[in-house]
């Protein structure tokens, strides 16, 4: 691929606005994986009696295996929030943005 | 006396689980040779048959380089999605998983956690960049605009390292577990597999080999839920009355639902959470499989649908293992000499081919053995695949022909080096046969985490890196991640026979990774040859199509 066109599409601003949306977006999710996986393991390692503790009287549910479950579901639709933009609001810039380059040679 | 055959055979069970045993099989130790199971060898026949008739097919659309490496490159997301996930869940998936949440109880959860917790990582950090940058191998991005040579040639030393310890690990798992399900002799077991293997891949490719994992995924899912819907209509459907039962019955009581010492020391945990997270992004087998889709846009969808399916599979296994605490837990059919609570027939892996049993009779179980063994199946060939291809495609065509190889002639290679590595993988299967390989997946994983993951995730993100960062840096992650797992007690004590481990735990990541990392920068930064400005000039063209996919290899036009 000509480096002519890469360098038309680092001149236009609509690609660093992608790059910077993208990117932000990217960094959120990444980060409260992240944050949300580490503090659940580090919740296990030293206070195994709040992750043991059962919310619902009545109900065998215990905090941990609830977390479990909300890591499952929630880090799962984070992933559908991702390809959805990514797929969709992201993608159709970025098409905008290839076809610019090809366009005004 | 009972109190103590519990504990080891608790830490027997944690050490094969710390060291990812659960993704490799290799948990199920020397097993006992069962009598003949013709239902399971009838199911298993009938999808062997399935599968050489697909390859059969595959094999006349297996022309070029890229049919053979990425099926040409047209997979959907949907099709890629179920792909990886059948490349992804091991026998072991299903069977160390029940067999741990029948022991530990919650804590089994948490590890599957750790286990699904990579995919979305993956999807955020790296799917859109590999499938834009990426051709045949992940070394076509790690020496995008790095030194050919030098790059590829380690990238293919790390990825043979992972394949061919992750490969002989499943052999040996496979080796066992069909010797228990099938009453095969184990090295039967192993020649079938290995010969299975060899003709998807040597002649269907990656098509024949994609099917392969499609299926089996859809066995896998197909018959995990059929057995985990029958097991809990005994319990009315009802959570409550499961756990409520199997609290009563379990050693663990109400501790069953609470997580308990397994992740007790911090350091391990953190370990073992970097060591599968990041060790899934440098597993060279899975990584090949984002070449495969059309685009980025499809390789995100495919990271969608394999996580999702990964997770439900996960909550499956998990309601599994606390069905089995009181289906299989309180039958004496199932224990030797019937005695409750003493030694599950065949051993702790046996507890969801029991509980398959018991919920729908021989039928199931046959069912479920079929599954396990196409299971193997369909991981091997996918290791087989990718270490064929570090050897044809970076090695052959790229580092010793220097890209002037013709297409007829790197097949040729690809199709020797799957028969080699078919061969080896069968031979040091037997070799291994009594051994304990709990250490070949610790290294698998290691060396994925600490010589593929750094060098490619910094030739992705970082401009300042060169090649001698790259080399240094990823050299360091495989020699550091090889002598840790040497030192921990999965080799030192339970191989070479010492009483200590020098290295306390048993996945290196936590410590080789930070250290190629450290290498890749500082070395990098300090690197003043021409060369190196050249390759900081060049990220940003690479950033562009890392970033938009102009210049990304497109599909095979067929």
């Amino acid at each position: 691929m000509s480096s002519d066109a890469y360098e038309r599409i680092r001149k236009n601003p609509k690609f660093n606005e992608l790059v910077a949306r993208r990117g932000r977006f990217v960094w959120w999710l990444t980060g409260i994986i992240f944050v949300v996986f580490y503090g659940f393991v580090m919740a296990v390692a030293f206070a195994p009696d709040l992750v043991a503790t059962r919310p619902f009287a009545g109900s065998n549910l215990t905090v941990g295996i609830l977390a479990g479950l909300f890591q499952f579901i929630v880090f799962w639709f984070l992933a559908l929030l991702y390809v959805r933009r990514a797929n969709g609001e992201f993608d159709d810039l970025n098409k905008e943005i290839v076809s610019a380059a090809w366009g005004d040679r | 006396m009972k109190r103590a055959t519990y504990f080891n055979c608790l830490a027997a069970l944690s050490i094969g689980l710390l060291s990812n045993a659960v993704l490799a099989g290799d948990a199920i130790g020397p097993t006992v040779k069962q009598a003949i199971n013709y239902n399971a060898i009838g199911m298993f026949v009938v999808f062997v048959l399935l599968t050489l008739g697909i390859t059969y097919w595959a094999a006349n659309r297996t022309k070029t380089t890229a049919d053979f490496y990425t099926a040409g490159g047209g997979i959907t997301g949907a099709q890629n999605g179920l792909a990886i996930a059948g490349d992804y869940m091991s026998a072991a998936t299903l069977l160390g998983l029940t067999a741990m949440m029948y022991t530990q109880g919650v804590d089994a959860y948490i590890y599957m956690i750790a286990f699904f917790v990579g995919w979305p990582m993956i999807l955020f950090l790296m799917a859109e960049r590999l499938r834009n940058l990426g051709r045949f191998t992940f070394a076509d991005i790690t020496s995008y605009r790095l030194n050919q040579g030098k790059v590829r040639t380690m990238a293919a030393i790390s990825s043979l390292v992972v394949v061919c310890f992750y490969l002989v690990a499943q052999m040996v798992g496979a080796g066992q577990l069909i010797k228990l399900l099938f009453g095969l002799d184990y090295g039967i077991a192993l020649v079938i597999v290995g010969a299975l293997m060899m003709v998807y891949v040597t002649f269907g490719g990656m098509v024949a080999t994609t099917w392969v994992q499609i299926i089996k995924a859809g066995m896998l899912l197909f018959g995990g839920t059929l057995v985990m819907v029958l097991a809990m209509s005994q319990f009315g459907f009802s959570f409550e009355e499961l756990t409520t039962r199997a609290i009563g019955v379990h050693k663990l009581g109400v501790k069953l639902l609470n997580p308990g010492n397994l992740l007790a020391d911090p350091v391990t945990a953190i370990s073992l959470g970097l060591g599968l997270m990041f060790g899934l992004a440098g597993l060279p087998h899975i990584l090949m499989r984002f070449f495969t889709v059309t685009n980025a846009k499809e390789a995100r969808k495919s990271v969608l649908y394999a996580s999702g399916i990964v997770a439900y599979f996960f909550n499956v296994v998990a309601l599994l293992g606390l069905c089995a605490v009181v289906i299989v837990g309180q039958n004496p059919n199932f224990f030797e000499e019937g005695q409750i609570g003493g030694k599950i027939i065949g051993g702790g892996n046996m507890v969801a081919m029991h509980l398959a049993k018991a919920v729908g009779g021989d039928m199931l179980l046959g069912f479920l053995s079929a599954v396990a063994f196409a299971t193997i199946l369909a991981v091997v060939s996918g290791l087989a695949l990718a270490g064929a291809s570090a050897i044809s495609h970076d090695l052959y065509s790229r580092v010793i022909k220097q890209g002037t190889a013709s297409e007829i002639s790197e097949l040729r290679v690809s199709r020797f080096a799957t028969i080699g590595l078919g061969i080896i993988a069968v031979v040091l299967g037997l070799l291994f046969e009594k051994m304990n390989v709990a250490f070949m997946v610790a290294l698998a994983f290691g060396v994925a985490a600490s010589a593929n993951f750094p060098v490619l995730i910094m030739s992705m993100y970082w401009k300042g890196l060169t090649t001698r960062g790259a080399i240094a840096g990823g050299y360091l992650g495989l020699f550091s991640a090889v002598t840790l797992v040497v030192l921990s007690k999965s080799v030192w004590v339970s191989v070479l026979g010492y009483a200590e481990p020098i290295f306390p735990y048993t996945q290196p990541a936590l410590f080789s990774m930070p250290l190629a990392f450290l290498a890749i920068i500082l070395v990098s930064k300090l690197d003043r040859s021409i060369a190196a400005e050249l390759e900081r000039a060049a990220f940003a063209d690479q950033f562009v199509r890392a970033q938009t996919g102009v210049g990304a290899a497109t599909a095979a036009a067929h």
